[in-house]
């Protein structure tokens, strides 16, 4: 071969090089029927009504629940009621050491437990793994440290428990949610009854396990498992002293109004319909992760899901042409291979909800434009990512939370524009901004009606950062010394 | 021959002016001897609308000030308060109060608002904070105004409630809609017109006199409302109040002081007080080069 | 036209091409993958022409056992100008091509006339490629436009033959920086002339400075490669170089690629990483996927 030949310019091969299944081997110990947890230990249902609870990926089922029901919550209350005296006279310190055990029982059994989380949720191993599991644990060791710390997290007041908590956690973050509410109501001295939602119990029913474990007194946790019956009986419950409530914003006014004669403290966590600003002069490969990470985490099963994104009129269609291709590097499938970044939607009715507002943003004339499909599984429940471009700010998909991977675009002129759209909904829990210039991000951020702002940053979560909304998003903060508040009186 | 004495009927304040109720009415207010001592405007669910139109017309100049006007606005408001002390103690006096109570309330009320007056460049340094997160991420929560805020003054006591309620709102930044009830309505109306005269814009606070009970539902469930303080609402109203506030998710907090509780100084003016008027925001930024 | 990067997203994207995981087939196909794009380069003043006779001989067949299938050869033996002629001359007959560094490596410290004479000489001597620096103290101090006439001379000298840019991203200072130098450099380089695809490459690293090709700077690299490309059309090449050692890195390497810039640059004429020891790990790697027993180093680091 000549030096000429070498150097002629040669045919690009590329490659259809691809990732192979890979999944996750480990599985949980899942028990055929699982009981309520109630005063340290698992107890068959008064109402002797079960329920199954499926993987929404297979369809398969995986055990079945108890149904807690009247007699039930009350035995729950009771046994709350009675551990809280000698739960909260504890020395703060020795209440800590219970959390600080826990967090590291988690910590310990973590691979287990983001197995089951995502078996019974659909959510992506790979989130479950690396998000849920590992803030868990540090929602339990942050809170551990403060329950010798009270007198300092509220100076100049001689703070005392509430009592009993009522905590309702909704089905996005399982477990991720029993530790937002568990932890600052056990560091204060508080007694809990929690109800998981009735899609996704196991993680609670197996932290419950922890518990036992870990030698929390009896009494000082109570699990019971049900639908929104069962929810309305803990959050109307006579013994309660305390209600905290994440979920959608038409529930949470159900229980203001069923409180409403009592003077019961409310922490609401509810619905969102957050914007993600975009100017042209952001960092945009960033903004575009930041999108991305925005609303297809989770499968958009996110109360602070950046689902409307405004950008900069500017550079709206690199923008979109650029979204366009990182969308469609997701890999949507099978929960529990490790290189899925988008899981199963996490119930039939949820499916069909999405369903009906893609469809309702189509008939209003908003552009579609979603991610491969061919590959999606036969079985469970699937919604493949997408986006609308097109939108008005009054059409559907701009005003309504989703709660699925649908994002709707707008456009803006002007930062005043921006900050007009953004905040042209009745939700206020989050916000996004994204541009190279301090000053803008601190006016902008400023002026967004939320309660979270990232800037040049978007769904970062941690216990030590206070989270909730405004408006009909709710109110009251977890997590952060903020989050104390709700759990003292 | 007696002088025939010039009585003030005493007007609602709202966005600025001075109407009278829209629905025309007023009400007699009474001194402690049955005897007529003033008419007050009687406020409707017109005027409660209009009130709140107006407080969240006036909420950007008041909230978009600096920290540092504001509390000047305030101590000038009781600069202004000092100088009418024996208009105010009189009025006090109307509503049954004894001299000597009533000049401690009036001086009570005046070190109240100048104390309210340096929380407003202060509270954020007590009540917000600086988050260590596990990333390399700066984040830090701030206390922002909530917006509109409607204080439900009690009947008594009449000034120092209403001071407190009204400052601690001020101070932290919102805009308000005070209700006064019908035994505390001149005293309501003095210091509205103490605070027109104190440099606060137009419509950041506004004032209601009369009844109560019909304002709770327009009030309660007016969605630009952002936060109800409730004091000396009985058991029903609180319900009532609630109810209408679920609609928009609003938040309703009850005051539980009665009598000299509102003398308390270490409750009364505590961040953990002030903290009902304001929202937490959280930031986050990425801190990397 | 600025483009801002901002550092910390920047390496929160890098990292989550590190939390893929490649198994099985194909972890078999991407360590193939690997081998075929790899620069086997040796750049110490100790190099021998013996040595480097040892470094062809591996990068022609790098894996001294059978193995099914067969291991292609890496893409390029990568040396000092000086060895060219014995490289040249040892791979002769095969597709592996000669690559030189130039232009005063690693430092640039030199007048340009210098550096292009270098250029030539190594052309002569019969190099494939040739493996630049540029003035990092240039463009620190903003004289962008001198970066720009010397990456212009040296592709003229140059001709046909390939030119990879070395940006030595570890000196640049900023994510900014070298976002902005590298499309400075891929501009410069492509100016004015018809440039075919993969004729022109970015380079992280000499491998002489710490950090070198860290997941960020390869990932700001393949990002101004795919503006590039979607402005223009033209397929830039990207070659992340030093301390790359383990198969575990190259295959997250070959992720952000796929998942950055797409499939079409996962072939040696668009992807290369220049290495040393990186081959001994991936040979190791497809010992023990087609085998199920780990190799020993004395297993395959022949040279």
């Amino acid at each position: 071969m000549t030096s000429a030949e070498s150097r002629t310019v040669e045919a690009l091969t590329g490659s259809d090089w691809d990732y192979s299944p890979a999944p996750e081997r480990t599985r949980p110990d899942i028990a055929s029927e699982y009981g309520l947890f109630i005063d340290g230990e698992f107890k068959e249902p008064q109402s002797g009504k079960t329920f199954a609870t499926t993987n929404p990926a297979t369809g398969e089922r995986l055990a079945r629940i108890s149904e807690a029901g009247e007699a039930d919550v009350d035995a729950a209350m009771a046994a709350a009621r009675a551990a809280g005296p000698k739960w909260a006279r504890l020395k703060g310190r020795e209440r800590g050491k219970y959390l600080f055990r826990l967090a590291r029982r988690i910590q310990e059994c973590a691979r287990e437990l983001a197995v089951l989380e995502t078996m019974d949720g659909g959510k992506p191993i790979k989130e479950s793994r690396d998000v849920d599991l590992p803030l868990a644990a540090q929602h339990f060791f942050y809170h551990g440290g403060w329950a010798d710390k009270l007198q300092w997290a509220f100076a100049g007041r001689n703070v005392r428990p509430r009592g009993v908590c009522g905590q309702i956690i909704p089905w996005n973050f399982p477990l991720l949610m029993a530790a937002w509410k568990l932890a600052p109501a056990l560091a204060c001295g508080n007694t809990v009854v929690l109800k998981p939602a009735e899609t996704t119990s196991l993680s609670a029913l197996h932290l419950a396990r922890l518990l036992q474990e870990i030698d929390l007194p009896p009494g000082v946790v109570n699990i019971v498992t049900g639908a929104g019956d069962t929810g309305r009986l803990v959050a109307s419950h006579q013994a309660v002293r305390k209600v905290a409530f994440t979920g959608s914003t038409e529930v949470g006014r159900l229980i203001m109004q069923e409180l409403a004669p009592r003077e019961i403290p409310l922490t609401l966590e509810l619905g969102g319909k957050s914007a993600n600003i975009v100017f042209a002069d952001a960092a945009i490969d960033q903004a575009v992760e930041g999108v991305v990470g925005g609303i297809w985490f989770n499968q958009g099963h996110v109360c602070c899901a950046g689902s409307r994104l405004l950008v900069e009129e500017s550079i709206l269609e690199p923008f979109v042409a650029a979204l366009r291709d990182r969308m469609a590097q997701l890999r949507v499938g099978d929960p529990l291979d490790k290189n899925t970044d988008v899981g199963a939607i996490n119930s039939r009715e949820q499916l069909d909800r999405i369903r009906s507002l893609v469809a309702a943003g189509q008939e209003e004339g908003a552009i579609l434009h979603d991610a491969q499909t061919d590959s999606l599984p036969e079985k469970g429940h699937w919604f493949p990512p997408c986006f609308f471009t097109g939108v008005q700010p009054s059409h559907i998909v701009a005003r309504e939370e989703i709660f699925g991977p649908v994002l709707a675009v707008m456009t803006f002129r002007t930062p005043e524009e921006a900050i007009r759209r953004a905040n042209t909904t009745p939700y206020g829990l989050a916000a996004g901004v994204w541009t190279d210039k301090g000053s803008k991000i601190f006016e902008i951020a400023r002026r967004m009606e939320a309660g979270v702002v990232w800037c040049n940053t978007y769904n970062q979560f941690d216990a030590g950062s206070p989270f909730g909304g405004v408006k009909e998003s709710g109110f009251g903060r977890e997590g952060g010394l903020h989050g104390l508040r709700g759990y003292v009186r | 021959m007696s002088r025939l004495e010039v009585v003030k009927t005493g007007k609602l304040w709202i966005g600025g002016d001075w109407p009278r109720s829209e629905s025309g009415a007023t009400f007699v207010v009474e001194n402690g001897k049955g005897e007529t001592v003033a008419r007050c405007a009687l406020a409707s669910r017109k005027d409660a609308r209009e009130a709140v139109e107006a407080a969240r017309a006036g909420l950007p100049a008041w909230r978009d000030a600096t920290a540092t006007l504001r509390g000047q606005v305030l101590y000038r408001a009781a600069e202004m308060l000092e100088s009418r002390a024996d208009e105010f103690t009189a009025s006090l006096c109307d509503g049954g109060e004894g001299l000597a109570a009533a000049r401690r309330e009036v001086e009570r009320s005046v070190d109240r608002l100048v104390m309210l007056a340096g929380w407003c460049d202060k509270i954020h340094q007590i009540i917000g904070c600086q988050n260590a997160v596990a990333g390399p991420y700066h984040n830090f929560t701030i206390p922002q105004a909530c917006g509109v805020v409607v204080t439900f003054c009690p009947a008594s006591p009449a000034l120092l409630g209403m001071i407190t309620l009204v400052g601690a709102a001020m101070a932290t930044g919102n805009a308000v809609v005070a209700v006064v009830p019908r035994a505390a309505a001149m005293t309501g109306v003095l210091l509205g017109e103490v605070l027109a005269v104190s440099d606060v814009p137009k419509g950041a606070v506004n004032c209601l006199t009369g009844d109560i009970e019909p304002l709770l539902e327009p009030l309660g469930g007016h969605r630009e409302v952002a936060v109800m303080v409730s004091s000396g609402l009985g058991k029903a109203a609180r319900t009532t109040l609630r109810l209408a506030a679920s609609d928009g998710i609003r938040r309703v907090h009850t005051i539980p002081w009665t009598g000299t509780d509102w003398e308390d100084d270490g409750e009364t003016c505590s961040p953990w007080f002030l903290e009902q008027f304001v929202e937490f925001k959280t930031l986050w930024h990425p801190s990397g080069v | 036209m600025h483009r801002p990067v901002d550092a910390v997203m920047l390496a929160r994207r890098a990292a989550s091409f590190t939390r893929r995981s490649i198994k099985a087939d194909s972890k078999r196909a991407g360590l193939r993958l690997a081998v075929s794009m790899l620069d086997l380069t040796t750049l110490e003043g100790a190099d021998s022409p013996e040595l480097a006779r040892a470094l062809c001989r591996k990068a022609i067949q790098p894996i001294p056992q059978p193995i099914d299938p067969p291991v292609p050869s890496v893409a390029a033996v990568c040396v000092y100008p000086r060895l060219v002629p014995v490289v040249r001359e040892a791979l002769l007959g095969t597709d592996v091509k000669t690559a030189s560094v130039a232009t005063s490596f690693p430092s640039g410290q030199v007048p340009i006339d210098t550096r292009l004479a270098e250029t030539e000489a190594a052309l002569a001597a019969g190099a494939d490629e040739i493996d630049m620096v540029i003035s990092r103290g240039a463009f620190l101090a903003g004289r962008f436009d001198e970066v720009a006439a010397e990456v212009r001379a040296v592709k003229d000298v140059c001709g046909d033959a390939h030119l990879k840019v070395i940006l030595e991203t570890g000196e640049l200072g900023t994510p900014d920086n070298i976002r902005r130098c590298a499309d400075l450099v891929i501009e410069a380089a492509t100016q004015g002339a018809d440039v075919p695809d993969g004729a022109v490459f970015v380079k992280t690293s000499t491998g002489k400075v710490s950090p070198a090709a860290t997941m960020p700077s390869v990932l700001l690299l393949l990002e101004a490669v795919r503006d590039h490309f979607r402005a223009t059309g033209v397929r830039i090449g990207v070659k992340p170089a030093g301390g790359i050692r383990k198969s575990k890195a190259a295959l997250h390497l070959l992720v952000m690629v796929r998942e950055t810039v797409g499939p079409d640059w996962l072939c040696p004429q668009l992807f290369r990483i220049g290495a040393s020891s990186l081959l001994d790990d991936l040979a190791r790697q497809l010992l023990w996927t087609s085998r199920g027993h780990y190799a020993a180093m004395h297993d395959v680091a022949v040279t």
